[in-house]
Order: C-alpha cells, then structure tokens, then sequence
C-alpha cells in the first residue's frame, strides 16, 4: 500500500484560507459546502498567547473508520493507497461514515444526496500533480508526498522537524501531519 | 487555556455546528426494531413452553405483530436514507467490519423467518387471516407445515431475534467516533428494553387476567435489569478516559441532563415499575398507563442515544463567523 501524506508547517501558514478556496474551484464544491476549513488555536494566559493556524481535512487515515462503517463499500481506499474516497454510485446516504469520522471531515453532497469528502484531489494525483490547495498555498506551507518514500518531500520534513497528528489517539492513524 | 475557532467559513448542513445527520427517523427503527424482536421472543417463549392457554394471545397472535412493527421501523430507516433510489446498494455487497450490512443482510434471514412463525399461528390467532392465505393455491399446505414446525421455528427465532435486538444497539455502539455511543452495553440495554416494550402489548391489547399479570411480573423483572444496565452504562463512561467523562458531562450537569432524566428514567422506568406494582395489587388503570409509559420510554431511550451521541464528539470548534451570513448569500 502506498501512503500518502500532507505536511504542513504551522509556523508559516497564516490562516489566510486560499486552500479552503482553491479546494472549492478544483472540486467544484457547492456553495455553503466545504471540504477542508482553517482552524486558529490559541494556547496560554495573556499576556503569554501562541496562535497556530491549522489547515484540516479528512486525514486520510490508515485504519480509517469511515470506511470500515460504510455498509456498501462505497468508501473506499483508492488504487491501493491510503487515499479514502466515496464512490458516489453505490452511496445510499445512509451517513454511517459521518457519524463514524472523530474528525468530523465529511458532508452530504446536497442536493444529489450522497456523501463528499476532499478526495486529495486523486484526479491531480494520479497525473502527479500535488492537491489543489497544496500548489495554491501563498506561503508554500503545504506540503504533499508520498511517506513510505525517504526522499520525498514529506519524509524528509517528517526527518528533521517536530510534528504532530490530530488526536491520534482516535487509533484512526491520520496522515495529514502539522510541523511545530 | 486552549482556544480553538474556524477561521474559514465552514457550515456543512447536519454536521456543524454540533452533528445532526440522525433524528427521530433513526431513533423509530432502532425502537421498532428492539421491539419487534420482543414480540418475536416472547411469541417463540409461548410456544417453547407450551402456555397455548396461560399465555393464549402470546401463543396465538402475538407473532404477527412483529413484521407489522419491524416494516414500519424500515420504512422510518429508508425514509432517513439522503439517497433513497441507492437503497438497494446495501445488498449488492457484503461488508463484514459494518454494522449496518450485518443489519441489512441479518433482515434476509429474518423476515422470512417472521413470516413462517405468523403462519404458523394464523389458523388459531387469525382464522380470518388464514381463511384468505387458504385460498391461495397451496395455502393451506404452508399453513400446515408451518403449524408441525411449529417449535423448530420458534428456537430458530430464539437466536435470529436476540441478535436483531442486540443489533439495535450495537449499530450506535460500533462508533468509536462518538464516545456516547461506544459502549458494549448499549447492546444489551437496547434488546432488554426492546423485550420491556413488546412485553406491554399485550397488556395494552387486553390479553386475559392470567397473561396480564405474566406479562406485569415479566416487564418488571425487565425494567429492574434496564436500570441496571444503564447504571453499568453510566460508570463505564465514568471510568473511561477524557472523551468519555466528557460524553457523561452531557447527562449529569450538563444539555442532556433534564431530558435523559425526568423526560426518560423517571416517566419511562421508574414510573412504570411503581405503576406495574400497583397493577399487580389490582389497580387495572395504572397497569395501562405504566404499559404507556414503557413504551414512551423505550422510545425515548432511543431517541435521546441518537441525539446525545452526536453531541459527544472529539473535535469541538468554536464558529468565528455568523451562519446566517452564509445563508443569506445562498438565497
Ligand atoms: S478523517 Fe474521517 S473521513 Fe477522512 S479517512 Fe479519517 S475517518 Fe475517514
Ligand atoms: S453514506 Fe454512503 S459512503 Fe457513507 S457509509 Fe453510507 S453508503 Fe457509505
């Protein structure tokens, strides 16, 4: 199995949500509709603030709950790989994987009924193109590769900085990494 | 102190701010569904003890309720589905780690066995019924073969409807996602309160003295382990870790609290218990209403599951912007 990742380093984003855009152009997602969104945590006292902004979306997981509920295999893994999608044709909209992501990353896909999710952009993948997001991002911040691979990109960041994963304690085994 | 807003817009219908993909819809066929295996249970109960007189309506017609209340849950159920036309996509795959498609694929076996223990009780519960079966070509031969078969179909039942009972709860219970649901309890509490709802019928149906009083004692007894299963329920969140006393939170103190107690322990168990009592000691009146009040409990239970496990949750963000905003630029 191939596993992708996404690395983003923390202390460059700056919350300015121009992936939440280019995700929106890329998917043609509908209006009111979102498949990743910025999250500002800020930690301590005042006057003693950190801010980190956080760019999130389904995280890929590797044992991912989502499909491991879905009672009609359209959650799927795609072509081997850690990428989760849904296959539209066989989604009853029977919302098992929404109630079954602790990250709460998926929608319904209104008015057609059947659920969404961000995809990694797999059609950009599958031509060796980064997701959308990740080549729009202004401060190059996002980062995207393929993790069993040491040269890549995100293997090498994953090296040689400080990272964390959201709640990993879910045991989902989420693959978009935030650089501390 | 820790902070954690959206800082882009992000209002996904029925799941921000707080999830709510399942409502009454869901909380009805979980209902229905514990239900309709009680009655299957207790009609297979008759049978096996041989009360064709003690337990007369329990024996005789008692078991064709059961697909009547089980079709009205899948109707709720398919009435939830976002894409109905799809529906027939949970049987053209089986997905052994999904609750759901053991659900969906445990109904194949199920109906037809419902079907087979109402025939078998048709002759004597329903002569009118079994009149028109009659008159379909070879009718009456299943009426017969149903009727000798009788006890094999009722320790089939046994089995199939103990795990359609248990299957209710264990369809929440299989969400680690949500720390309300994730108990291996909910299992249980959801048959043995599918089991206290169908055992009111017949008292509510006016089944004779003897089997009232049958079903009284019974539903007691059933309402007594509920109680108990629900306090095991409570401690186990209590002995859990940060997200599971944060799920509890939501019923001692915090949104839930009023309606998971005085809207469902008190009037759904703890009223009805007393009432049976009182039913027991010749107070016919109060027996109705406590047969009333478990069933509104039982499907309070459900109802309240449904909607605090999707309040329990482990991410919680707060919105930094107005959704009215969003919709206003929708319009
Ligand atoms: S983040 Fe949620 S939707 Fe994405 S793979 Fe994990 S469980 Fe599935
Ligand atoms: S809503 Fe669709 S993708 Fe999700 S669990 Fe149901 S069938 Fe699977």
């Amino acid at each position: 199995m191939t596993t992708y990742a996404m690395v983003i380093d923390t202390r460059t984003c700056i919350g300015c949500g121009d992936c939440v855009v280019a995700c929106k152009n890329e998917n043609k997602v509908p209006a009111g509709l979102n498949r990743d969104w910025v999250v500002e945590a800020t930690r301590g006292e005042y006057p003693n603030l950190e801010t980190e902004f956080r760019s999130e979306r389904c995280n890929h997981c590797g044992h991912a709950t989502c499909v491991t509920n879905c009672p009609t295999g359209a959650s799927h893994y795609w072509k081997d790989t850690n990428i989760v999608l849904v296959a539209a044709e066989k989604c009853t909209g029977c919302k098992a994987c929404i109630a079954a992501c602790p990250y709460d990353a998926r929608l319904i896909m209104h008015p057609e009924g059947y659920v969404d999710k961000c995809t990694f952009c797999h059609h950009r993948v599958d031509r060796g193109l980064d997701p959308a997001c990740v080549s729009t991002c202004p401060t190059r911040c996002m980062h995207f590769g393929i993790l069993d691979d040491r040269d890549s990109i995100v293997s090498r960041l994953l090296r040689e900085r400080r990272y964390k994963t959201l709640m990993p304690e879910t045991g989902n085994d989420p693959h978009v990494y935030y650089l501390l | 102190m820790i902070e954690e807003v959206l800082v882009t817009a992000r209002y996904n219908p029925k799941v921000d701010p707080s999830l709510g993909i399942w409502t009454w819809e869901i909380a009805f066929y979980l209902f229905l569904g514990g239900m309709a295996a009680g009655i299957m249970l207790f009609a297979a109960w008759a049978v096996l003890g041989r009360r064709e007189n003690a337990l007369a309506f329990a024996h005789n017609r008692f078991a064709l309720w059961a697909p009547v209340v089980l079709s009205l849950g899948m109707t709720t159920l398919f009435l939830d589905l976002e894409y109905k036309l799809h529906v027939f996509r949970f049987y053209t795959s089986f997905e052994p780690s999904s609750p759901m498609s053991w659900g969906a694929w445990v109904l194949v076996l199920i109906y037809p066995l419902m079907l087979v223990q109402t025939l078998s009780t048709l002759r004597t519960g329903y002569p009118t019924l079994a009149g028109l079966v009659e008159r379909i070509p070879g009718g009456a031969v299943i009426l017969s073969l149903c009727e000798h078969r009788r006890r094999l179909i009722a320790w089939l039942v046994i089995p199939l409807a103990v795990g359609l009972g248990i299957y209710t709860g264990v369809l929440l219970s299989a969400f680690s996602a949500r720390p309300f649901w994730n108990s291996g309890i909910l299992g249980p509490l959801f048959l043995v309160s599918g089991m206290s709802t169908a055992a009111v019928l017949p008292i509510l149906a006016g089944a004779h003295p003897q089997e009232r009083h049958f079903f009284e004692i019974t539903d007691m007894a059933l309402i007594a382990v509920e109680l108990v299963l629900i306090a095991l329920f409570l401690i186990n969140l209590a002995t859990g870790a940060a997200q599971h006393m944060d799920a509890l939170a939501l019923v001692t103190g915090g949104p839930y609290t009023a309606p998971f107690w005085l809207w469902f322990v008190l009037p759904g168990l703890l009223v009805p218990i007393v009432f049976e009592l009182a039913g027991l000691r010749g107070y016919r009146g109060l027996g109705l209403v406590a047969g009333v009040l478990v069933v509104y409990g039982g499907f309070m239970l459900r109802y309240l599951m449904v909607d605090i496990g999707q309040a329990s949750t482990w991410t919680d963000y707060a919105l930094q912007f107005d959704p009215q905003l969003l919709q206003r630029l929708m319009q």
